[in-house]
């Protein structure tokens, strides 16, 4: 009988380490001046340094090392005095060079933290992570194995090798090993890597984009017996694509392993890979023959030596945390706790702030992206914010403030906008969807309407007020539905006597 | 006592990638051995005030502008490449997994 999850916390203790990669987001490589654009035309992003031809010399681009640093006091690290790259000297294609410029035992920074909070049955529970070091290196070439049933590296007959991304910067940050989580631990790990992305977003250092591969993490988990004390044979799952994928990699792994302890196998340490479709991970390399890397300082880079003027020069610019920021906006804007879950998770919380400083009510700019905008994008399966923007979002809003528009109206704006009739403005002018508003344009409805349903005017004036209904719907259906009913309502009362 | 075995020159040239006769070993770790001797002698005059050193130059903080700069057009980039196909370098079947 496999063991469950629920099985496998009962009695044994998982240890967590987690490894991320981001590509910074500047506009040329980290060793030299090519471009950096996702998705280009393979090999047009290449120059005799990121190739690696005899020769060339590498020159560190100094926004990477402003980024790092960045990222470093972000996760309450120390900035190195002295930190210098180092050759990663290791035979795969997907470096043209041969070595990969990283860092090894002088990384910019370390010894840092990063307070997450996870929901939990008991309410919020809080774990403090803490970071070992961030450290700079370069992305490696895309390799594309052709040959073999499955696109796998096994049984393909060869390679062929994109080096647009080899040498784009990338920072490498790795925590501690992470214990005492125990049940929670897949739910640590995701809310660790979540509010990674949403520092790394909030510094703008980074796309983040876990689906381009610009945030990557790979999971370290073990498990040892509970009260045991030991630490057990850890393997490390690659290829975590997602937020979601994040927590069952390690879910998953846990399982298998506390499976195999079980039956009394030993768990071998070695790289797995995460499947996405069954949420399960498979053997990659095996790490049971040692690394051996031959690092050494990289004798064509000087060292990076940050002083004191120039740490405080970025600290002074470090925005505000995720996690502070998303208390305070809930706080200003009287958001119940699962409206603002909803409102990160479908990461509209910028878009709405936007919204709102632009001038609409908080609750009217949430209500919008959350719902109309929302659903019309969920049903085009793009992302709201490539709909229509906030400035739009706004100005509809102030609209219906100033009575110009009805909500039902403002759907029609805000459809039309989206359906690429233009800006607001021109939406409202092209439809004709202003609300009629002039008094003396909707008495001329009024007056039709009770010419129309004499016998219905004469029930008003005997102060049968809820037959105003049928007169009020007259004259919205005269005028296309752009009066404001309630207006109709207090005029036509008011012409019968009524008020 | 020798510097390098001939045991860790077959295992550079293993990571090495470079395939290499006995008579080739033994005629490396030998030369190799002179080699480190030579260089070992520095560590004699260096000192523990002499940090050791990775760049002749007492320089630090060398930076460059994140500025883009026109790359090789592919049929250059891909000009000394043994083999090509769909605009990308071709490599012989890899075995072993990826970094």
């Amino acid at each position: 009988m496999a063991l469950t999850y629920n099985d496998a916390i009962e009695k044994y203790e998982p240890t967590l380490g987690l490894e991320v990669h981001v590509e910074l987001n500047t506009h040329s490589k980290m060793f030299c001046g090519c471009a950096t654009v996702f998705g280009a035309e393979p090999n047009t992003q290449t120059c005799p340094v990121c190739l690696g031809l005899p020769g060339s010399l590498p020159a560190v681009n100094g926004k990477a090392i402003e980024s790092t640093i960045l990222i470093g006091l972000a996760l309450n690290c120390s900035i190195a005095p002295f930190s210098r790259f180092a050759r990663k000297n290791y035979f795969y294609p997907d470096m043209p060079k041969n070595f990969q410029t990283s860092q090894f035992d002088e990384p910019i920074c370390v010894n840092g933290y990063l307070d997450v909070e996870i929901d939990t049955d008991e309410g919020l529970k809080a774990f403090r992570v803490e970071i070992e070091r961030v450290h700079m290196e370069e992305d490696t070439g895309k390799s594309l194995h052709v040959g073999g049933a499955t696109g796998r590296i096994h049984g393909a007959e060869y390679s062929l090798l994109d080096y647009n991304r080899a040498g784009i910067p990338l920072v490498e940050i790795v925590t501690k090993i992470i214990p005492g989580t125990g049940k929670y631990a897949p739910a640590v790990a995701r809310a660790y890597v979540t509010e990674l992305r949403d520092i790394l977003r909030s510094l703008g250092v980074s796309d983040v984009k876990m689906e381009q591969g610009s945030l990557r993490c790979d999971a370290n988990v073990s498990l040892a017996e509970i009260g045991s004390g030991k630490l057990g044979t850890r393997s490390e799952t690659k290829n975590v694509n997602s937020l979601r994928s994040v927590e069952r990699a390690v879910s998953g792994e846990m399982v298998r392993q506390a499976n195999r302890l079980e039956k009394g196998e030993r768990i071998v340490q070695e790289t797995r890979h995460f499947l996405e479709e069954s949420g399960v991970t498979r053997p990659g390399r095996s790490k049971e023959q040692a690394e051996d890397y031959r690092y050494f300082p990289e004798p064509d880079l000087v060292p990076v030596t940050p002083d004191a003027e120039w740490i405080e020069a970025l600290r002074a610019t470090l925005p505000e945390k995720p996690s502070l920021r998303r208390k305070r906006l809930q706080a200003e804007w009287n958001v119940p706790d699962k409206e603002m879950t909803s409102m990160v998770n479908a990461e509209l919380l910028d878009t709405v702030e936007e919204t709102v400083l632009l001038g609409s009510d908080p609750t009217k700019a949430r209500s919008w992206w959350l719902g109309e905008i929302s659903r019309l994008a969920n049903e085009k399966e793009v992302a709201a914010t490539s709909l229509i923007t906030p400035a739009q979002v706004a100005e509809v809003i102030s609209l219906i403030a100033s009575g110009d528009l009805t909500d039902k109206l403002a759907r029609q704006v805000v459809e039309g906008v989206i359906s690429g009739e233009g800006t607001p403005a021109q939406v409202i002018e092209k439809r004709g969807l202003k609300v009629v508003s002039d008094d003396s344009a909707l008495m001329v409805a009024i007056e039709a309407a009770i010419a129309a349903q004499p016998d219905t005017a004469e029930r008003i004036r005997g102060g049968n007020i809820p037959a105003a209904g049928a007169l009020i719907g007259a004259v919205m259906k005269a005028t296309g539905g752009q009066a404001d009913a309630a207006k109709v309502r207090e005029l036509l009362l008011k012409h019968l006597g009524q008020s | 006592m020798t510097a390098i075995s001939r045991d860790e020159v077959a295992h550079l040239a293993r990571l090495a990638r470079i395939e290499m006769t006995d008579s080739e070993l033994d005629h490396l770790a030998s030369e190799m051995d002179v080699i480190l001797g030579a260089v070992a002698r520095v560590q004699e005059v260096a000192g523990q005030d002499v940090p050791p050193t990775s760049h002749p130059l007492a320089l630090a903080n060398v930076f460059r502008d994140d500025v883009v700069i026109p790359s090789l057009t592919p049929e250059e980039a891909l000009s000394g490449a043994p083999a090509k196909a769909d605009q990308r370098f071709k490599v012989p079947q890899i075995l072993g997994d990826a970094e």
